[in-house]
């Protein structure tokens, strides 16, 4: 059982860090790596059984509830205790770059789409490159700072949920759950140089979020309003399904293998107006 | 597909995977006797099996005791589309129920995700014959040509057996069937969905109490669902349900009309040390059953089942372990769906024995007072009719035995998930994809039905 293992190791890398050594950071970073496989996983077979004619409602709230187990581990101690060690510059101080932080989230803000679909997509490639591999604690850790950035994307993702309100349109959120999957053969054109300060705020978006709100719970509940209100409402499930009734789980498979090549480091979704979002639903339902 | 001009096999597994699934049992119930068994399938159909009774001369005689021989098979549920929704409605049977026999015929409910049928199982095997009007086929005959009146007699004729059904009861979930449960009162039933459970009349099928209803006003406040829904055996106005959680909920329908607030609630503390990102995945119970006596309760979770006494709520009297060896296999259980299986528990006939499914064509047994456990296997191959069940072990260490299964090379398409146990003898149903296995503890014989 890996996370029994993992754990123990996790708190001996905690101290190898503090003496800045690549091995416990390596370390913390498998385990690290492996409950982030499991949130991929867990996101793949949410949007999956999302696409199903007949999702089961139970397998539906257990996998959620996985995810917002994961998701709390991983702001409590993992994720953002892991970049703030892959970021540390000799110059910057923290202030630093919680100011910078401040200014890339308030520009995202303005989007209103969320990243959710776009963060799964991203992740589905790597879950399929970890599947292959049988079991999660084989997977080899290639790049600490990809790991990081993963953690980064999906935190900033559901950031970007909370900021943008509970009150979106949820066609929207259909919507664009099953139209930006094209986004992501685009977005990798994007050059990698140009994320790394972006991810920084993606994590520390997240990290954001904890202190500001009254309690890591609530913030939790409403990171996660709009990933599962559309799993559990069947009508806003049946205006997805009128957008794209023809797209089914295998579909979605489809449409991330071209980025499955890409590098570690992908391009942080680029923000889309409603305008393109439109296009693409369009697109969608014509079949083009 | 597999078709290799140079191969002189064309492989055609795929094909007889697909033709089959619609034959998958889905459920399995002896009526309150034992003499009839019901099956259901993923095809929406029922297939009802009768005991033969034992001849006057062979009573005496060990072995050839009463085979279930197939009785009626008639369509219970067909596909259906929810228009509103752009959804499909299964047809598959998720619950059989028997009622106690009051005349007769005999009565079952059969339920899908949505709509649960009462339908009439009844014999005939008499005829009128000699109508006055209408001639032996039926057709109406030309008035001029009768010249004398007569009285129509019956008539015995070959046994017939025919199904009708008698009560649909539509429309009263919005969410999934998981269970149907007939009240002692014998007037009664509960129908449990994934959030809520409605209380019905066998007579009235417009309406239905809705007596336990868990939906948040948020949906996505949604962290919990109900997984399984019983009477009590005695009691008519208690009933258990268990939830995705792990709890169970014992609710006494006189306390308020709607139950939402348990009377009693069992939960066993989690542990610690076993704790992981699928401790509650793990702990969802899947099936929950009274016992005969209605004093203990019977719960199936992933790895283990459980009984309660109802008179303690902090936890489980009893733990069997079916599967230990899985648990450092979580993650790819969760992986291939695995980990979602549910998985159906049953007493004997006198609460002594427990018993539940696993993987590999494998059951388990545990008897209560001993505290031990056997393991066995339903499979085709290695059975014959009449042959002794033999106990099966995992290899998890130590040294291998001969006929030991490493946990490696366990088939976990091949899952035990509905069985039934004969009310009052030693006769099992088991249900193995789309074989039924019926196995009697007389004397060393076996029976095999497909």
């Amino acid at each position: 059982m890996f996370s029994k293992g993992t754990k123990r190791k996790f708190s001996d890398g905690d101290e190898e860090i503090s003496d800045e050594s690549l091995v416990g950071a390596r370390v913390a970073s498998s385990y690290n790596l492996q409950r982030q496989s499991l949130l991929d996983m867990s996101l793949i077979k949410l949007q999956l059984c999302h696409m199903l004619v007949e999702p089961n409602l139970c397998r539906s709230v257990l996998i959620a509830n996985t995810v917002r187990q994961i998701q709390e581990e991983m702001t409590h101690d993992g994720s953002w205790h892991m970049v703030t060690e892959a970021f540390c510059g000799p110059g910057q101080s923290p202030s630093e770059r919680l100011v910078a932080t401040e200014v890339l989230c308030r520009s995202r803000e303005q989007d209103a789409e969320p990243k959710l679909f776009s963060v799964i997509s991203y992740e589905g490639c790597r879950e399929e490159e970890v599947v292959a591999d049988e079991t999660l604690c084989s997977v080899s850790v290639s790049d600490t700072v990809s790991n990081v950035c993963l953690a980064g994307r999906v935190g900033q993702c559901w950031e970007k949920s909370e900021l943008s309100g509970v009150e979106r349109d949820e066609e929207a959120l259909e919507d664009s759950r099953l139209g930006s999957g094209e986004d992501e053969e685009i977005d990798t054109e994007d050059g990698a140089s140009t994320e790394s300060p972006k991810t920084t705020g993606q994590v520390f978006g997240t990290f954001e979020i904890k202190n500001g709100s009254p309690g890591p719970d609530s913030a939790l509940e409403e990171l996660f309003s709009d990933v599962d209100t559309s799993y559990y409402d069947l009508d806003t499930m049946l205006t997805g399904m009128q957008s794209a009734p023809k797209m089914g789980p295998y579909d979605l498979l489809d449409s991330l293998a071209p980025s499955h090549g890409s590098p570690s480091i992908v391009s942080t979704p680029t923000c889309r107006s409603d305008l393109n979002e439109l296009d693409h639903i369009m697109e969608i339902i014509v079949g083009s | 597909m597999g078709e290799d001009s140079e191969s002189p096999k064309i492989n055609h597994s795929f094909l007889r995977d697909y033709v089959t699934e619609a034959d998958v049992i889905s459920t399995v119930e002896f009526n309150q006797t034992g003499d009839l068994l019901a099956t259901g399938d993923k095809g929406g159909r029922v297939v009802i099996f009768q005991r033969e009774t034992e001849s006057k001369d062979e009573s005496e005689e060990l072995g050839e005791s009463g085979e279930y021989n197939v009785y009626s098979t008639f369509q219970s549920h067909e596909p259906d589309f929810d228009y509103l929704k752009s959804l499909e409605i299964e047809e598959k049977i998720n619950k059989i129920r028997w009622l106690p026999q009051q005349n007769a015929a005999h009565f079952l409910l059969s339920t899908n995700d949505k709509t649960i049928k009462l339908w009439k199982v009844s014999e005939r095997d008499k005829r009128p014959e000699g109508y006055n009007l209408k001639d032996e086929e039926g057709r109406i005959k030309d008035i001029s040509t009768v010249t004398s009146l007569r009285v129509p007699v019956l008539k015995p004729t070959d046994l017939m057996v025919e199904v009708r059904p008698r009560r649909i009861f539509a429309n009263g979930h919005t969410y999934h069937v998981n269970s149907i449960s007939v009240n002692s009162d014998g007037e009664t039933y509960l129908s449990a969905d994934d959030l809520r459970i409605n209380m019905w009349h066998l007579d009235i099928t417009d309406r239905s109490f809705n007596i336990v209803d868990i939906k948040p006003a948020n949906m996505e406040d949604l962290t919990e669902v109900i997984t399984a829904a019983e009477f009590h055996p005695q009691h008519c106005h208690l009933f258990v349900y268990s939830s995705s959680k792990g709890t169970l909920r014992l609710c006494d329908m006189r306390e308020s009309a709607l139950c939402d607030k348990h009377s009693k609630i069992f939960e066993e503390p989690e542990d610690p040390g076993n704790r992981s990102f699928f401790s509650e995945i793990i702990s969802s119970v899947s099936d929950v059953k009274f016992s005969h006596s209605g004093r203990y309760l019977l719960t199936r979770d992933y790895l283990t089942v459980k009984v309660w006494d109802l008179n303690m709520e902090k936890g489980p009297v009893e733990t069997y372990q079916v599967h230990e060896y899985l648990r450092s296999k979580l993650c790819s259980l969760y992986e291939n769906d695995c980990i979602f299986d549910k998985f159906e528990c049953v007493w004997n006939s006198t609460d002594s024995v427990i018993m539940t499914g696993a993987y590999n064509s494998f059951f388990r047994m545990f008897d209560r007072e001993t505290g031990r456990g056997v393991t066995l296997e339903s499979w085709r191959e290695s059975s014959k009719p009449r042959a002794v069940l033999r106990t099966r072990r995992i290899y998890t260490g130590g040294r291998r035995r001969r006929g030991d299964v490493g946990v490696d090379s366990l088939d976990f398409t091949k899952k035990i998930l509905h069985m039934a146990w004969h009310p009052a003898e030693n006769i099992i149903a088991i249900a193995a994809t789309n074989n039924l296995y019926i196995f009697q503890d007389r004397v060393n014989a076996e029976n095999l039905k497909t």
